[in-house]
């Protein structure tokens, strides 16, 4: 690569820190104002004048206002987005091998109803399902929750894994077993290493997918049963209704976000690597 | 260490596609041979039935005298070197090398292990590169650990699917030496898959040429070169390839694009009947007219012919002649072309001269042929008329007693060596 002159690092620097302060700017001030004073939320500062962790207290610690509002909610999302995030890589490893592996009739069918359903917007299937879900009894339920989830994260796993194995030699199974390891030894010593980065990404999407949805869980739920902690937010109330629930709210966000940042931060070379992998031929 | 026996293997795949045709070879123990053939051949495949990766649709395939068609892979015992090497990419050189002796559980000890992998390395020149990972090593590098790990496990013979065709030219003569010795010294048995005639002729002990699933002639290279049976095995072993001529028969002459040839008597008897023949006459049987002496020159054939291109390649130079074919036989040779991978370029005469010759391009060029050398083939069936069985079993035999002495001198080196 060729070496940059001065004025280029100076552009780019100038760039970079635009890009940056664009993408980081909100959370910052969500930040900002979880450490805020209720009362002082409207003074027009950015920082707060006065520091002060009542707001966590308020979600966190025993007679918050908001607490078990916020705890059962966010037992809520760990527990839905676990399991909607298991099902689906289970599924989509399997759905993702048959499609990378094998030609079976139908193939292109399952990867474009995947992408249809992936495109699908969310918001024109969820009064139909909202009246489903009551007439079924799957409303406010876990149950209830993870399925919609499944249509979100299923077709994205399916693709990116299918991208994934399609790129892992598999001739390499081929060559274990001519190595003298059996169909099983083949898969587990040759194959799972080389595919285990890709599922471990596509878990972490998965993950993130659910995670992050609103939608469905304001519209499926109705009591802290199964309410996730998104929805959950837009429930919070001041500790008396003339106080603005804004400083809680921030708190609880800057709380859901800290696990995805912790993610993303320790395994970062794994979804780079997931994701970039076989794009380079080694 | 085993012999390998092939009795009229079929493969047919599931679309119905016949891959094989009923192929039989017989692969003594010790020996080297090549499988080669054109794109489409059916050469990997075989090669991957030997090795239980295709199932065998009909036949019989023995290693070792012991009937093997549906045993796994695993109980074959046998080693292979896939074309882009198949090397685990999480697991350094040393593990890579070591996997097969892992698999056999509770068989060979940590050190017994080590001892293994490093007298492997130390074979192939890999001791510096034994804590690296596939992927930073250099092509030749990961071709020397797959055939390491093949080396470990002492197989009962080892299986190359076109282990050089990733590799740039030079590397390739080297590691082309680099296998010839590994086999001589180790003397197992090896059956090695290529489209390079290169490769086939230096390398192998015996050349089985494939073509459309079926076996053409299983021969010594020599063989192969000097008796090919038919116009698909004189078209595929040599280079540059054997030029082919219509031959016009009128009485006891035949009539070449260029030159009259006197038809001898020994040819007379099997041209009986015929109007057009295909004669093949390889490139270096030509030569020029000018360097050759006066007392041969009466027992050949002296012709003029205009030179359109030349290449100078400093120990020989090629004429390229055009001309045009009889369109009798073209349908012929366009087929043979496309079998052989061709392009279906223009027809021409190749000739190779030793570089001293003054012959340039644009000029009208003297040259000489002998006519005992040319072969002369059927333009249906592409049968080789010339075709002398005796000859061909007495290269055969002789090649065969080359190669046992060539083994035996091999490991008497290695004896003095240890």
């Amino acid at each position: 690569m060729k070496q940059l002159s001065t004025r280029a690092k100076i552009a780019w620097a100038l760039i970079t820190i635009f890009v940056l302060a664009y993408a980081l700017f909100p959370i910052v001030s969500i930040f900002a104002t979880s450490f805020k004073l209720p009362s002082q939320l409207n003074l027009g500062l950015f920082w707060p004048k006065t520091w002060t962790t009542v707001n966590y207290e308020e979600i966190l610690a025993p007679g918050g206002s908001a607490q078990t509002l916020f705890l059962s909610s966010l037992r809520n999302s760990i527990g839905i987005s676990l399991i909607a995030t298991a099902i689906a890589v289970v599924l989509a490893t399997l759905a993702a091998y048959a499609i990378a592996r094998l030609d079976f009739p139908g193939k292109r069918m399952v990867l474009l109803t995947a992408l249809g359903v992936s495109i699908f917007p969310v918001i024109s299937i969820v009064t139909p399902l909202f009246n489903l879900w009551r007439n079924i009894g799957l409303y406010d339920t876990w149950l209830g929750l993870i399925i919609p989830y499944l249509s979100l994260t299923l077709p994205i796993s399916i693709w990116t894994l299918a991208a994934f194995f399609r790129q892992i030699p598999w001739e390499l199974e081929q060559a274990a077993q001519v190595d003298g390891a059996t169909t099983w030894q083949a898969f587990r010593k040759a194959i799972v290493p080389l595919a285990a980065p890709g599922v471990f990404t596509t878990a972490l999407i998965a993950f993130f997918i659910a995670w992050n949805d609103f939608v469905y869980g304001i519209s499926l739920t109705s009591t802290d049963r199964a309410r996730p902690v998104p929805a959950a937010l837009a429930f919070f109330t001041g500790a008396s209704q003339f106080e603005e629930p804004t400083g809680s709210i921030s708190a609880a966000a800057i709380i859901v976000t800290i696990p995805v940042v912790i993610l993303v931060l320790l395994f970062q070379r794994q979804i780079v690597s997931g994701l970039t992998q076989g794009a380079v031929k080694g | 260490m085993a012999a390998i026996t092939l009795k009229d293997i079929v493969k047919q795949y599931g679309d119905g596609f016949l891959a094989v045709k009923g192929v039989s070879l017989d692969i003594a123990d010790g020996e080297f041979v090549i499988l080669v053939g054109p794109s489409g051949c059916g050469k990997s495949t075989l090669l991957r039935m030997i090795v239980g990766l295709e199932d065998i649709t009909a036949g019989d395939l023995h290693i070792g005298g012991k009937r093997v068609n549906d045993k796994a892979p695993r109980d074959r015992h046998l080693a292979m070197v896939f074309q882009n090497y198949a090397l685990y990419p999480h697991l350094t050189v040393f593990e890579n090398i070591a996997f097969p002796l892992r698999l056999q559980k509770g068989q060979f000890t940590d050190a017994q292990i080590k001892e293994k992998v490093e007298f492997a390395a130390k074979t192939l020149e890999l001791q510096d590169h034994l804590d690296r990972k596939p992927a930073n090593l250099s092509g030749g590098q990961r071709q020397r650990v797959a055939m390491g790990r093949a080396i470990v496990r002492e197989a009962e013979a080892f299986l190359f699917d076109e282990p050089l065709s990733n590799l740039d030219a030079k590397l390739r003569g080297q590691m082309r030496t680099e296998i010839a010795r590994m086999q001589r010294r180790l003397g197992t048995t090896t059956v090695y898959v290529t489209h390079d005639q290169t490769e086939a002729m230096t390398l192998g002990d015996r050349v089985a040429v494939l073509r459309k699933g079926e076996l053409q002639q299983v021969a010594s290279p020599r063989g192969l070169y000097e008796q090919p049976v038919n116009l698909f095995v004189a078209g595929f072993i040599g280079s540059p390839p054997m030029n082919f001529l219509p031959g016009e028969i009128s009485g006891s002459t035949m009539t070449l694009p260029f030159a009259e040839v006197p038809i001898s008597a020994e040819l007379a008897p099997k041209l009986q009947g015929k109007e057009i023949v295909i004669v093949g006459i390889r490139p270096e049987h030509f030569e020029d007219a000018a360097l050759v002496e006066d007392a041969k020159k009466g027992a050949g054939v002296t012709f003029s012919a205009p030179v359109d291109v030349t290449e100078w390649l400093g120990s020989e130079l090629y004429a390229y002649i055009p001309f045009d074919t009889n369109p009798d036989v073209a349908t012929t040779l366009e087929e043979l072309d496309r079998d052989l991978d061709g392009e279906g370029l223009r027809t021409q005469l190749i000739v190779a001269l030793p570089s001293e010759t003054k012959i340039r391009d644009g000029v009208d060029a003297d040259l000489w042929f002998d006519p005992a050398r040319m072969m002369v083939f059927d333009p249906e069936s592409g049968e080789n008329l010339t075709w002398n069985g005796t000859a061909a079993e007495a290269l055969d035999r002789e090649n065969e007693a080359d190669r046992k002495a060539s083994l035996e001198r091999a490991q008497a080196r290695e004896k003095a060596r240890a």
